[in-house]
């Protein structure tokens, strides 16, 4: 199968901080990739390379055979590639409806796909219902719940119908209880269509659960690229990621 | 000119205001300063005295006007966007016009003597008043004064931390609401002392505030909003360039100077010696 | 709901307006049509707010609307002999392009004549236009204060011109007077009924269309862009175009409420066009009428001039500060500008 995305040799420092080291990973259509690490590992840098914000101090990255390096985000994104933030990023002072058409009209302009069911209203309404924003579609977006704005965000990088979906931390500022019902109707709204995602997580049961395969950073590498079983239990990946990620654990269990 | 640049971008810099009532600070200097040395003069007293007038009238000014506005009206308005400011500080200006009319009257004050006084000097054919060149040196005093007392001295350090990353010097325990006070009183008095100083030379009449501000914002955009050497170096490329404008083509004087600011707007929007700005993630 | 109340109030303002008119005593007639082209390049600025960015230099596009109006021929013949003085081979592309430019400025001219209403409003349009076309080019990488001072350098640079060419009356300026409209010759009192006709049918258009076009795709998009140009980016809309456009139909705006002006005024002069001062003044006014719809430009510009006129009479040596003053209350205290006393913003459930 041919890969939808492709890193060769991706590498990226700011002067002596080597955010990105020679990077080497093929994502297959269709699958559910989790990207792990601790917090400065790279797999935000990763994002940012991929969809354009940074560009690679040298090395290629591949969309679908194509050469895509270096390109900016607004082509990035026309070409299918869409993606959500850690730090919700939404359109304050217009309500979720507005932030959703917005989107969705985007979308329809600048992208050559299909944009059949019925229009864009209804494209809206899909979303609300898909994402269970219907008691907020009112409201402004400045004035959600931090959860609901996460929501949002994610709702707005589906309403681009990309081909390859890249959320950066979907659950993070979401409850313990919360997180599950969020990814199911993520993943839900997503693999009907035949959607490629990557998902950076920190809740390794959330991992677990939802990906085909997890690849984890550490210090700008990979250092582990398998299915979620053989990864997570990975002698360095439970040092350095787990085990961080335990102690932070620990702490946080500590401190309620 | 180079004093009232230099005050601009220190308020621009530590409060990230374009201050446009700068310019009614000049407009009072000068209308002060000339009041005090008329009477001074016509006293009989020492003239060369009237220098040191001057100078206490512009610092009078500025530390009564100054803190007045800060305190009264711009301490309020902090967090608003920084356009937002600059319209408050316009309103300011505007007010201020009037207030000078209403004190100072509608008639043009001309207080020559102590530009006269020192007479003049030759530098081949060309002949210039000493007083200029007095002001000169004031203006490079000023800029070296500062320039030390910026990088040497305890408070100039609080300054310049405050300029570079205002939140993190408040997380630092930095009382930055007395910094603003102190900048924005200490800027007043530039503007005021650069009106002082530039009344003997010129009639002082209604307007210049409103002259002085366009072009002190040119030097200042052009020499990078925020940065010392910045407005010391815009002063000087502006001044170059009207006197340049004035001998070859005294038509384009005036757009000649917004010219050169368009153009290191457009070719380097920060100015030529911007102030370090940290990124931002 | 709220989008038909605005059609609703605009239309019924026009016929108001147009009823009125013969009855108005002269004050009147003269106050409305200031408030009338005023608004018109409100218009165009809330626009640009709405967008995100102030412009400290409305003046420019409002000045060229004004002498465009009043001094066509003159400026066709600037233009082409500066095309002429550009004789070098090189220069072959910058010329045609100048030399269409005075081509489409004859074009508009011809039907009726440049003292035609008409014409004067459509040329003050199509050099705003033209200008802004180029002028936008680099202005919409900008934003914040350096998109205004940057604004507000151009502004001074035209002013800087217009008062060194002798041509076009330097400092003085020059008087103007509509003869005609369409082609139906005016006498001088008819002229300026007129012009208050049609400007209160000009200000209707304008706000029609404004309106419609807020209220489109890309009239959400300019909101977008003001509070997240990179999410707008990310999702693949193209930021600096759309403020291209909106910078340049700003500028249109301001070149017809200056054609408006000249008309009205019968005079135009460098000081109280592209001199930051006038720049300053619709800012000001930008801010009293807020971006809440479309009408509040025009009861901003209503406000305005109501306090101008007033202070002017009652308080002559002190009517800067009163403008000042206002400023600040509305600054302070309405930070939406007038429209939010009418208007309260949905708040959440």
């Amino acid at each position: 199968m041919t890969a939808v995305l492709e890193a060769r040799d991706l590498n990226k420092s700011f002067g002596a901080v080597t955010a990105a080291a020679q990077i080497n990973v093929q994502i297959e259509q269709d699958s559910v990739v989790g990207l792990i690490g601790s917090n400065g590992a790279g797999k935000t840098t990763f994002i940012n390379l991929v969809t354009g914000y940074l560009t690679p101090t040298s090395g290629r990255v591949l969309y679908l055979g194509r050469e895509i390096t270096g390109l900016n985000p607004r082509r990035i994104t026309q070409l299918g590639i869409c993606r959500s933030f850690q730090i919700p990023q939404l359109f304050n002072s217009l309500s979720v409806s507005e932030n959703l058409a917005v989107g969705v009209g985007i979308a329809a302009r600048s992208t050559r796909r299909d944009a059949s069911d019925g229009g864009q209203p209804a494209q809206v309404e899909q979303l609300i219902e898909r994402f269970n924003l219907r008691g907020y579609a009112g409201q402004l977006a400045g004035q959600l719940p931090e959860g609901v704005r996460k929501l949002l965000d994610i709702a707005m990088a589906v309403a681009g119908r990309p081909k390859v979906l890249l959320l950066d931390e979907p659950t993070s500022g979401v409850s313990a209880e919360e997180k599950f019902r969020l990814m199911d109707m993520v993943m839900g709204a997503l693999t009907a269509e035949g959607v490629t995602v990557l998902f950076v997580e920190h809740d390794m049961e959330i991992v677990g659960r939802y990906t085909h395969r997890v690849l984890a950073f550490y210090e700008g590498r990979i250092i582990a690229d398998g299915d979620p079983a053989t990864v997570l239990n990975d002698g360095e990946v439970r040092r350095y990621v787990i085990g961080m990620q335990n102690q932070h654990k620990e702490a946080a269990g500590a401190a309620h | 000119m180079f004093v009232i640049a230099v005050g601009l971008t220190l308020i621009y810099g530590v409060m990230k205001i374009l201050n446009v009532a700068h310019g009614s600070m000049y407009a009072l200097g000068a209308y002060t300063a000339s009041t005090f040395a008329g009477y001074w003069l016509a006293h009989g007293h020492a003239p060369y005295a009237s220098y040191a007038v001057l100078v206490a009238a512009a610092v009078l000014v500025g530390l009564v006007a100054g803190p007045v506005i800060e305190r009264g009206l711009l301490r309020f308005m902090y967090g608003r966007d920084e356009v937002v400011l600059v319209l408050i500080t316009y309103a300011v200006f505007l007010i201020l016009e009037d207030v000078t009319k209403l004190v100072f009257g509608v008639d043009p004050i001309l207080v020559a003597e102590p530009y006269g006084m020192l007479g003049n000097f030759q530098i081949g054919d060309l002949v210039y008043p000493v007083y200029s060149l007095v002001l000169v040196v004031v203006a490079v005093l000023a800029g070296v004064a500062l320039a030390l007392a910026l990088n040497h001295t305890r408070q100039g350090k609080i300054l310049r931390a405050v300029i570079h990353d205002r939140e993190m010097s408040m997380a630092l325990g930095i009382n930055v609401s007395r910094v603003y006070f102190v900048t924005f009183t200490i800027g007043a008095m530039l503007a005021a002392l650069g009106g002082a100083l530039t009344a003997p030379t010129t009639s002082v009449q209604l307007g210049i505030g409103a002259e002085v501000i366009v072009l002190a914002f040119a030097i200042v955009v052009i020499g990078g909003l925020g940065s010392l050497s910045g407005a010391a170096l815009g002063a000087l490329i502006v001044g170059l360039v009207r006197s340049a404008a004035v001998h070859y083509r005294p038509e384009v004087e005036l757009f000649s100077v917004y010219m050169v600011m368009a153009l290191v707007l457009i070719v380097r929007p920060k100015g030529l010696f911007a102030a370090a700005e940290a990124r931002k993630i | 709901m709220k989008r038909d109340r605005t059609l609703l109030v605009l239309i019924s303002a026009l016929v108001v307006l147009l009823a009125i008119g013969p009855i108005l005593p002269q004050w009147a007639v003269s106050f409305v049509s200031v408030v009338l082209y005023l608004g018109i390049v409100v218009l165009g600025m809330a626009l640009l707010m709405r967008t995100g960015l102030v412009s400290f230099g409305q003046g420019l596009y409002y000045c060229l609307g004004a002498y465009a109006a009043g001094a066509t021929p003159e400026l066709i013949e600037l233009v082409d002999g500066f095309a002429r003085g550009l004789s070098q081979p090189h220069w072959a592309p910058v010329r045609l392009v100048l030399n269409a430019f005075t081509g489409a400025l004859k074009l508009v001219q011809t039907p009726f004549g440049p003292s035609d209403l008409l014409t004067m409003v459509m040329a003050g349009a199509l050099l705003a236009v033209v200008v802004a076309a180029v002028l936008g080019l680099l202005l919409a990488r900008y934003r914040g204060i350096f998109f205004a001072m940057l604004s507000l350098a151009f502004s001074m640079i035209l002013y800087g011109l217009l008062v060194r060419t002798s041509e076009l009356g330097s400092t003085d300026g020059f008087g103007l007077s509509v003869k005609s409209f369409a082609g139906i010759a005016l006498s001088t009192h008819w002229a300026r009924d007129a012009i208050y006709a049609f400007s209160a049918v000009t200000a209707f258009a304008c706000a029609i269309a404004l309106h419609r076009y807020l209220n489109s795709y890309r009239g959400r998009l300019a909101s977008a862009i003001r509070d997240n140009e990179l999410r707008v980016e990310y999702m693949g809309a193209s930021v600096r175009s759309l403020i291209h456009l909106n910078y340049v139909i700003s500028a249109a705006l301001a070149g017809i409420g200056g054609a408006l002006m000249a008309a009205t005024i019968g005079h135009v002069d460098p000081e109280t066009t592209a001199n930051w001062t006038t720049s300053g003044d619709f800012v000001f006014i930008t801010i009293l009428s807020g971006t809440g719809n479309v009408a509040a430009p025009f009861l901003g510009a209503g406000i305005f001039e109501a306090v101008r006129t007033f202070a002017l009479e009652y308080v002559p040596n002190t009517w800067q500060m009163t403008l000042g003053i206002t400023m600040l209350l509305v600054i302070m205290f309405l930070p939406d500008g007038l429209w939010s006393m009418f208007v309260r913003r949905r708040r959440s459930a």
